[in-house]
Protein backbone atom coordinates (compact mmCIF):
# COMPACT_ATOMS: atom_id res chain seq x y z
CA UNK A 1 0.00 0.00 0.00
CA UNK A 2 1.44 2.90 -1.14
CA UNK A 3 0.17 6.64 -2.04
CA UNK A 4 -2.81 6.37 0.07
CA UNK A 5 -2.14 9.38 1.96
CA UNK A 6 -5.58 10.36 0.96
CA UNK A 7 -9.06 9.92 2.63
CA UNK A 8 -7.31 8.55 5.46
CA UNK A 9 -7.56 10.06 9.39
CA UNK A 10 -4.06 9.55 10.15
CA UNK A 11 -1.52 11.79 11.92
CA UNK A 12 1.12 13.34 9.94
CA UNK A 13 3.90 11.26 11.95
CA UNK A 14 1.50 8.02 11.38
CA UNK A 15 1.74 8.98 7.52
CA UNK A 16 5.46 9.73 7.64
CA UNK A 17 5.69 6.37 9.48
CA UNK A 18 3.88 4.51 6.56
CA UNK A 19 6.54 6.57 4.12
CA UNK A 20 9.47 5.18 5.77
CA UNK A 21 7.75 1.97 6.25
CA UNK A 22 7.14 1.45 2.52
CA UNK A 23 10.96 3.10 1.78
CA UNK A 24 12.17 -0.36 4.05
CA UNK A 25 10.36 -2.29 2.49
CA UNK A 26 10.91 -1.56 -1.04
CA UNK A 27 14.49 -1.57 -0.33
CA UNK A 28 14.00 -5.05 0.78
CA UNK A 29 13.02 -6.33 -2.46
CA UNK A 30 16.20 -4.83 -3.99
CA UNK A 31 17.32 -7.00 -6.82
CA UNK A 32 13.57 -7.82 -7.90
CA UNK A 33 13.91 -4.53 -9.87
CA UNK A 34 15.54 -4.97 -12.97
CA UNK A 35 18.62 -6.92 -14.35
CA UNK A 36 20.82 -4.75 -16.11
CA UNK A 37 19.96 -3.51 -19.70
CA UNK A 38 19.97 -0.22 -21.28
CA UNK A 39 20.44 2.53 -19.39
CA UNK A 40 16.88 3.90 -19.54
CA UNK A 41 15.46 0.63 -19.11
CA UNK A 42 17.03 0.05 -15.84
CA UNK A 43 15.83 3.50 -14.42
CA UNK A 44 12.44 2.79 -15.51
CA UNK A 45 12.16 -0.16 -14.04
CA UNK A 46 13.39 0.72 -10.35
CA UNK A 47 11.71 3.72 -10.95
CA UNK A 48 8.03 1.18 -11.51
CA UNK A 49 9.23 -0.94 -8.82
CA UNK A 50 8.84 1.84 -6.06
CA UNK A 51 12.81 1.69 -5.46
CA UNK A 52 14.80 4.29 -5.05
CA UNK A 53 17.01 6.44 -7.54
CA UNK A 54 20.65 7.05 -5.75
CA UNK A 55 23.10 9.69 -6.49
CA UNK A 56 25.73 7.34 -8.84
CA UNK A 57 22.74 5.58 -10.94
CA UNK A 58 22.21 6.78 -14.49
CA UNK A 59 19.65 9.04 -14.65
CA UNK A 60 17.86 11.08 -18.09
CA UNK A 61 19.59 14.75 -17.98
CA UNK A 62 15.95 16.08 -17.38
CA UNK A 63 14.81 14.02 -14.49
CA UNK A 64 18.31 15.46 -12.70
CA UNK A 65 17.66 18.79 -14.03
CA UNK A 66 13.96 19.01 -12.08
CA UNK A 67 15.66 17.27 -9.15
CA UNK A 68 17.60 20.21 -8.84
CA UNK A 69 15.17 22.88 -9.49
CA UNK A 70 12.86 21.70 -7.16
CA UNK A 71 15.10 20.66 -4.29
CA UNK A 72 16.74 23.89 -4.32
CA UNK A 73 14.13 25.73 -4.89
CA UNK A 74 12.71 23.75 -1.48
CA UNK A 75 15.77 24.56 0.17
CA UNK A 76 15.38 27.96 -0.16
CA UNK A 77 12.21 28.36 0.93
CA UNK A 78 13.16 26.82 4.27
CA UNK A 79 15.87 29.91 4.62
CA UNK A 80 13.77 32.94 3.09
CA UNK A 81 10.73 31.10 5.22
CA UNK A 82 13.09 32.17 8.59
CA UNK A 83 12.25 35.83 7.73
CA UNK A 84 8.92 36.32 8.36
CA UNK A 85 8.74 34.22 11.49
CA UNK A 86 12.10 35.47 12.66
CA UNK A 87 10.73 39.02 12.77
CA UNK A 88 8.17 38.00 15.67
CA UNK A 89 11.02 36.42 17.83
CA UNK A 90 11.94 39.54 19.77
CA UNK A 91 8.49 40.55 20.33
CA UNK A 92 7.28 37.12 21.37
CA UNK A 93 4.90 37.40 24.09
CA UNK A 94 6.72 35.24 26.58
CA UNK A 95 9.51 33.34 27.27
CA UNK A 96 7.87 29.85 26.38
CA UNK A 97 7.12 31.54 23.21
CA UNK A 98 10.18 32.99 22.22
CA UNK A 99 11.91 29.45 23.04
CA UNK A 100 9.60 27.45 20.71
CA UNK A 101 9.72 30.06 17.86
CA UNK A 102 13.72 30.31 17.86
CA UNK A 103 13.85 26.52 17.97
CA UNK A 104 10.88 26.78 15.18
CA UNK A 105 13.16 28.96 13.50
CA UNK A 106 16.20 26.82 13.66
CA UNK A 107 14.45 23.97 12.12
CA UNK A 108 13.71 25.59 9.32
CA UNK A 109 17.65 26.50 8.57
CA UNK A 110 18.15 23.02 9.35
CA UNK A 111 15.56 21.97 6.76
CA UNK A 112 17.67 24.32 4.75
CA UNK A 113 20.76 22.62 4.97
CA UNK A 114 19.32 18.72 4.82
CA UNK A 115 18.06 19.96 1.38
CA UNK A 116 20.90 21.88 0.00
CA UNK A 117 22.99 18.82 1.19
CA UNK A 118 20.22 16.82 -0.99
CA UNK A 119 20.69 18.84 -4.28
CA UNK A 120 24.60 18.21 -4.10
CA UNK A 121 24.31 14.76 -4.55
CA UNK A 122 23.35 15.69 -7.81
CA UNK A 123 26.32 17.40 -8.56
CA UNK A 124 25.58 21.07 -8.46
CA UNK A 125 27.39 23.63 -5.53
CA UNK A 126 25.84 25.23 -3.03
CA UNK A 127 27.35 28.58 -2.98
CA UNK A 128 25.96 27.88 -6.63
CA UNK A 129 22.11 27.55 -5.76
CA UNK A 130 22.54 30.35 -3.17
CA UNK A 131 24.06 33.03 -6.16
CA UNK A 132 21.13 31.73 -8.11
CA UNK A 133 18.62 32.36 -5.38
CA UNK A 134 20.13 36.23 -4.43
CA UNK A 135 20.15 37.13 -8.37
CA UNK A 136 16.85 35.59 -8.72
CA UNK A 137 17.25 32.96 -11.26
CA UNK A 138 15.73 30.12 -8.68
CA UNK A 139 12.65 30.71 -7.10
CA UNK A 140 11.48 29.99 -3.02
CA UNK A 141 7.67 29.40 -2.04
CA UNK A 142 5.46 32.24 -3.10
CA UNK A 143 3.98 32.15 0.47
CA UNK A 144 6.84 34.07 2.18
CA UNK A 145 6.73 37.38 0.36
CA UNK A 146 3.86 38.28 2.89
CA UNK A 147 4.14 40.13 5.71
CA UNK A 148 3.79 38.74 9.47
CA UNK A 149 1.64 41.72 10.72
CA UNK A 150 0.86 40.77 14.47
CA UNK A 151 1.37 37.87 16.75
CA UNK A 152 -1.54 35.80 15.81
CA UNK A 153 0.33 35.43 12.19
CA UNK A 154 3.16 33.35 13.67
CA UNK A 155 0.14 30.96 14.72
CA UNK A 156 -1.80 31.59 11.25
CA UNK A 157 1.65 30.26 9.34
CA UNK A 158 2.44 27.47 11.90
CA UNK A 159 -1.15 26.45 11.18
CA UNK A 160 -1.84 26.98 7.55
CA UNK A 161 1.37 27.51 6.00
CA UNK A 162 3.31 24.64 7.54
CA UNK A 163 -0.05 22.59 7.59
CA UNK A 164 -0.11 23.54 3.75
CA UNK A 165 3.83 22.60 3.17
CA UNK A 166 3.34 18.95 5.06
CA UNK A 167 0.34 18.33 2.66
CA UNK A 168 2.76 19.09 -0.16
CA UNK A 169 5.77 17.56 1.94
CA UNK A 170 4.40 14.41 2.78
CA UNK A 171 4.28 12.73 -0.26
CA UNK A 172 7.92 13.64 -1.12
CA UNK A 173 8.79 10.90 1.59
CA UNK A 174 7.56 8.90 -1.08
CA UNK A 175 9.58 10.43 -4.48
CA UNK A 176 12.05 8.20 -6.13
CA UNK A 177 15.05 9.78 -5.42
CA UNK A 178 16.83 8.16 -2.09
CA UNK A 179 18.60 11.51 -1.15
CA UNK A 180 15.66 13.37 -1.47
CA UNK A 181 13.01 11.03 -0.01
CA UNK A 182 15.39 10.48 3.10
CA UNK A 183 15.56 14.10 3.67
CA UNK A 184 12.04 14.72 3.48
CA UNK A 185 10.81 11.74 6.07
CA UNK A 186 13.48 13.52 8.40
CA UNK A 187 12.33 17.07 7.82
CA UNK A 188 8.24 15.96 7.92
CA UNK A 189 9.36 13.99 11.50
CA UNK A 190 10.38 17.58 12.65
CA UNK A 191 7.69 19.53 11.12
CA UNK A 192 5.05 18.05 13.51
CA UNK A 193 5.79 20.24 15.89
CA UNK A 194 5.60 23.57 13.71
CA UNK A 195 2.20 22.46 12.96
CA UNK A 196 0.94 21.93 16.88
CA UNK A 197 3.19 24.98 18.02
CA UNK A 198 1.08 26.90 15.45
CA UNK A 199 -2.42 25.54 16.08
CA UNK A 200 -1.97 26.22 19.92
CA UNK A 201 -0.81 29.73 19.44
CA UNK A 202 -4.64 30.36 17.31
CA UNK A 203 -6.12 28.19 19.99
CA UNK A 204 -5.21 30.42 23.10
CA UNK A 205 -5.81 33.68 20.97
CA UNK A 206 -9.24 32.45 20.07
CA UNK A 207 -10.04 31.66 23.69
CA UNK A 208 -8.69 34.91 24.83
CA UNK A 209 -9.93 38.09 24.97
CA UNK A 210 -11.91 39.83 22.42
CA UNK A 211 -8.94 41.26 21.11
CA UNK A 212 -6.77 38.10 20.88
CA UNK A 213 -9.86 36.29 19.06
CA UNK A 214 -10.05 39.27 16.58
CA UNK A 215 -6.31 39.14 15.82
CA UNK A 216 -6.33 35.52 15.70
CA UNK A 217 -9.39 35.91 13.36
CA UNK A 218 -7.13 39.04 10.96
CA UNK A 219 -4.54 36.32 10.66
CA UNK A 220 -6.47 33.59 9.20
CA UNK A 221 -8.40 35.96 7.07
CA UNK A 222 -5.16 36.89 5.49
CA UNK A 223 -3.32 33.62 4.91
CA UNK A 224 -5.60 31.72 4.09
CA UNK A 225 -5.78 32.16 0.11
CA UNK A 226 -2.39 32.65 0.10
CA UNK A 227 -1.88 29.18 1.84
CA UNK A 228 -3.91 27.92 -0.69
CA UNK A 229 -2.14 29.07 -3.56
CA UNK A 230 0.96 27.42 -1.67
CA UNK A 231 -0.17 24.35 -4.16
CA UNK A 232 0.72 26.12 -7.64
CA UNK A 233 -1.42 26.96 -10.35
CA UNK A 234 -4.21 24.50 -10.92
CA UNK A 235 -3.72 22.03 -12.78
CA UNK A 236 -5.18 22.94 -16.11
CA UNK A 237 -2.62 25.50 -15.99
CA UNK A 238 0.66 23.77 -14.26
CA UNK A 239 3.50 22.82 -16.58
CA UNK A 240 5.59 20.58 -14.90
CA UNK A 241 3.53 18.28 -13.36
CA UNK A 242 2.70 15.40 -15.63
CA UNK A 243 6.78 14.64 -16.06
CA UNK A 244 7.09 14.82 -12.35
CA UNK A 245 4.27 12.02 -12.40
CA UNK A 246 5.84 9.93 -14.30
CA UNK A 247 9.22 10.00 -12.74
CA UNK A 248 7.59 9.30 -9.15
CA UNK A 249 8.81 13.16 -8.26
CA UNK A 250 5.37 14.51 -7.24
CA UNK A 251 2.57 11.70 -6.16
CA UNK A 252 -0.48 13.99 -6.18
CA UNK A 253 -1.87 16.50 -8.73
CA UNK A 254 -1.76 20.78 -7.15
CA UNK A 255 -5.39 20.75 -7.11
CA UNK A 256 -6.05 17.09 -5.40
CA UNK A 257 -3.24 18.09 -2.63
CA UNK A 258 -4.84 21.81 -2.39
CA UNK A 259 -8.54 20.36 -1.87
CA UNK A 260 -7.01 17.47 0.78
CA UNK A 261 -6.07 20.92 2.74
CA UNK A 262 -9.20 22.35 2.57
CA UNK A 263 -10.98 19.39 3.99
CA UNK A 264 -8.43 19.30 6.67
CA UNK A 265 -8.60 22.54 7.48
CA UNK A 266 -12.14 22.95 7.77
CA UNK A 267 -12.66 20.61 10.48
CA UNK A 268 -9.52 21.82 12.49
CA UNK A 269 -10.64 25.67 12.21
CA UNK A 270 -14.16 24.29 14.01
CA UNK A 271 -12.04 23.31 16.57
CA UNK A 272 -10.52 26.51 16.59
CA UNK A 273 -13.61 28.38 16.07
CA UNK A 274 -12.50 30.51 14.02
CA UNK A 275 -13.80 31.51 10.06
CA UNK A 276 -12.12 30.30 7.32
CA UNK A 277 -12.55 33.57 4.89
CA UNK A 278 -14.64 31.15 2.25
CA UNK A 279 -18.61 32.41 1.98
CA UNK A 280 -18.58 29.85 -0.81
CA UNK A 281 -17.16 26.98 1.34
CA UNK A 282 -19.66 23.97 1.72
CA UNK A 283 -19.24 20.36 2.27
CA UNK A 284 -20.56 18.62 -1.49
CA UNK A 285 -22.27 14.99 -0.09
CA UNK A 286 -21.77 13.54 -4.56
CA UNK A 287 -17.85 14.73 -4.22
CA UNK A 288 -17.70 13.65 -0.30
CA UNK A 289 -15.14 17.06 -0.22
CA UNK A 290 -15.42 20.52 0.56
CA UNK A 291 -16.42 23.22 -2.50
CA UNK A 292 -14.15 26.24 -2.22
CA UNK A 293 -13.22 29.31 -3.74
CA UNK A 294 -9.40 29.32 -5.40
CA UNK A 295 -6.98 31.65 -4.76
CA UNK A 296 -6.27 34.46 -6.87
CA UNK A 297 -3.46 32.75 -9.44
CA UNK A 298 -3.11 36.34 -10.84
CA UNK A 299 -1.59 37.37 -7.36
CA UNK A 300 0.34 33.73 -7.35
CA UNK A 301 2.26 34.81 -10.58
CA UNK A 302 2.50 38.09 -9.88
CA UNK A 303 4.25 37.30 -6.38
CA UNK A 304 6.31 34.50 -7.89
CA UNK A 305 7.00 36.93 -10.67
CA UNK A 306 8.77 39.46 -8.16
CA UNK A 307 5.81 41.85 -7.46
CA UNK A 308 4.52 40.58 -3.85
CA UNK A 309 4.54 42.41 -0.53
CA UNK A 310 7.95 41.52 0.45
CA UNK A 311 9.85 40.08 -2.28
CA UNK A 312 12.16 42.55 -2.54
CA UNK A 313 12.96 42.56 1.51
CA UNK A 314 13.42 39.15 1.67
CA UNK A 315 16.20 38.45 -0.99
CA UNK A 316 17.56 41.88 -0.03
CA UNK A 317 17.76 40.50 3.72
CA UNK A 318 19.30 37.25 1.80
CA UNK A 319 21.67 39.07 0.36
CA UNK A 320 23.23 41.60 2.74
CA UNK A 321 22.93 38.20 5.24
CA UNK A 322 25.67 37.10 2.09
CA UNK A 323 27.57 39.66 2.19
CA UNK A 324 28.01 40.94 5.57
CA UNK A 325 29.01 36.91 6.55
CA UNK A 326 31.76 36.73 3.51
CA UNK A 327 33.85 37.68 6.76
CA UNK A 328 33.24 34.74 8.52
CA UNK A 329 33.91 32.65 6.03
CA UNK A 330 37.14 33.90 4.67
CA UNK A 331 38.35 34.14 8.55
CA UNK A 332 37.25 30.31 9.21
CA UNK A 333 38.88 29.34 5.58
CA UNK A 334 42.33 31.55 6.36
CA UNK A 335 42.13 29.66 10.14
CA UNK A 336 41.84 26.03 8.68
CA UNK A 337 44.24 27.04 6.22
CA UNK A 338 46.61 28.01 8.65
CA UNK A 339 46.49 25.19 10.60
CA UNK A 340 46.62 22.32 7.80
CA UNK A 341 49.85 24.35 7.45
CA UNK A 342 50.83 23.66 11.14
CA UNK A 343 50.18 20.00 10.57
CA UNK A 344 51.58 19.34 6.69
CA UNK A 345 54.98 21.31 7.94
CA UNK A 346 55.56 19.89 11.75
CA UNK A 347 57.76 22.93 13.09
CA UNK A 348 60.87 21.19 14.03
CA UNK A 349 61.60 23.63 16.79
CA UNK A 350 58.26 22.16 18.68
CA UNK A 351 58.81 18.73 17.79
CA UNK A 352 62.56 19.41 19.42
CA UNK A 353 61.15 20.89 22.09
CA UNK A 354 58.61 17.84 22.72
CA UNK A 355 61.50 15.50 21.96
CA UNK A 356 63.21 16.76 24.23
CA UNK A 357 60.47 16.70 27.17
CA UNK B 1 56.68 -2.50 3.87
CA UNK B 2 53.60 -0.70 2.32
CA UNK B 3 52.77 1.79 5.16
CA UNK B 4 49.02 0.62 5.86
CA UNK B 5 46.44 3.39 6.11
CA UNK B 6 42.95 2.36 8.55
CA UNK B 7 40.02 2.82 6.32
CA UNK B 8 36.16 3.57 8.00
CA UNK B 9 34.05 1.76 5.54
CA UNK B 10 30.44 2.13 5.02
CA UNK B 11 27.81 -0.15 3.10
CA UNK B 12 24.07 1.02 1.84
CA UNK B 13 22.69 -2.01 2.59
CA UNK B 14 19.63 -2.53 0.14
CA UNK B 15 18.93 0.39 -2.77
CA UNK B 16 17.15 3.49 -1.12
CA UNK B 17 17.92 2.75 2.36
CA UNK B 18 21.65 4.96 3.43
CA UNK B 19 25.38 4.10 3.80
CA UNK B 20 25.62 2.98 7.36
CA UNK B 21 29.40 2.37 9.16
CA UNK B 22 30.22 -1.23 9.31
CA UNK B 23 33.71 -1.26 10.62
CA UNK B 24 37.30 -0.77 9.26
CA UNK B 25 40.16 -1.90 7.75
CA UNK B 26 43.67 -1.44 6.65
CA UNK B 27 45.24 -0.83 3.02
CA UNK B 28 47.78 0.87 1.52
CA UNK B 29 45.31 2.82 -0.79
CA UNK B 30 41.87 3.65 -1.62
CA UNK B 31 41.21 1.32 -4.58
CA UNK B 32 42.60 -1.62 -2.83
CA UNK B 33 40.44 -0.47 0.64
CA UNK B 34 37.55 -0.71 -1.54
CA UNK B 35 38.19 -3.97 -3.06
CA UNK B 36 39.24 -5.60 0.51
CA UNK B 37 35.90 -3.75 1.81
CA UNK B 38 33.58 -5.60 -0.81
CA UNK B 39 35.69 -9.20 0.26
CA UNK B 40 35.63 -8.00 4.26
CA UNK B 41 31.82 -6.89 4.56
CA UNK B 42 29.61 -7.80 1.49
CA UNK B 43 30.04 -11.41 1.26
CA UNK B 44 27.24 -12.06 1.77
CA UNK B 45 25.72 -9.67 -0.39
CA UNK B 46 25.07 -7.21 2.42
CA UNK B 47 25.80 -4.15 0.12
CA UNK B 48 25.03 -2.62 -3.11
CA UNK B 49 27.53 -0.03 -2.51
CA UNK B 50 30.29 0.81 -0.34
CA UNK B 51 32.00 3.94 0.55
CA UNK B 52 35.65 4.27 2.45
CA UNK B 53 36.85 7.15 3.82
CA UNK B 54 40.08 7.34 5.64
CA UNK B 55 39.72 6.88 9.27
CA UNK B 56 42.41 9.93 9.59
CA UNK B 57 39.63 11.63 8.11
CA UNK B 58 36.92 11.59 10.54
CA UNK B 59 36.63 14.12 12.87
CA UNK B 60 34.53 12.46 16.05
CA UNK B 61 33.39 14.05 19.51
CA UNK B 62 35.21 13.67 22.54
CA UNK B 63 33.44 10.63 24.96
CA UNK B 64 34.90 12.89 27.75
CA UNK B 65 32.80 16.11 26.38
CA UNK B 66 29.36 13.78 26.15
CA UNK B 67 27.95 15.71 28.31
CA UNK B 68 28.68 19.28 28.15
CA UNK B 69 28.01 18.30 24.01
CA UNK B 70 24.59 16.79 23.83
CA UNK B 71 23.12 18.69 26.99
CA UNK B 72 22.03 21.80 24.98
CA UNK B 73 19.56 19.47 23.43
CA UNK B 74 18.39 18.01 26.73
CA UNK B 75 16.08 20.61 28.14
CA UNK B 76 14.60 21.73 25.13
CA UNK B 77 11.06 19.21 25.07
CA UNK B 78 9.04 21.90 23.12
CA UNK B 79 11.19 20.39 19.98
CA UNK B 80 9.01 17.82 20.59
CA UNK B 81 5.38 17.35 19.04
CA UNK B 82 4.34 16.15 21.92
CA UNK B 83 4.79 18.96 24.00
CA UNK B 84 1.34 20.39 22.58
CA UNK B 85 -1.84 19.83 23.60
CA UNK B 86 -3.95 19.32 20.84
CA UNK B 87 -7.47 20.00 21.51
CA UNK B 88 -10.35 17.10 21.28
CA UNK B 89 -11.60 16.89 17.54
CA UNK B 90 -8.48 17.92 15.95
CA UNK B 91 -7.72 16.02 13.30
CA UNK B 92 -4.73 15.26 11.46
CA UNK B 93 -2.42 17.19 13.58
Amino acid sequence: MYGNDFGTDQSLLDQVADAERALNEAAARDGGAAEAGEEQDYFDAIVAAEQKIEPRDWMPDAYRKTLVRQIAQHAHSEIIGMQPEGNWISRAPSLKRKAILLAKVQDEAGHGLYLYAAAETLGVHRDDLVDMLIDGRQKYSSIFNYPTLSWADVGAIGWLVDGAAIVNQVPLCRCSYGPYARAMIRICKEESFHQRQGYEILYTLAHGTPAQRRMAQDAVDRWWYPSLAMFGPPDTDSTHSEQSMAWKIKRFSNDDLRQRFVDMCVQQASVLTLDLPDPDLRFDEARGHYDYTQPDYDELMAVIKGNGPCNRERIANRRRAQDEGAWVREAAAAYAAKHSRVRQEPATEVDGAMAAV
Amino acid sequence: MVASQLWEVFVRPRRGLAHTHVGSLHAPDAEVALRNARDVYTRRQEGVSIWVVPAGAITASSPDEKDAFFDPAADKVYRHPTFYEVPEGAGHL
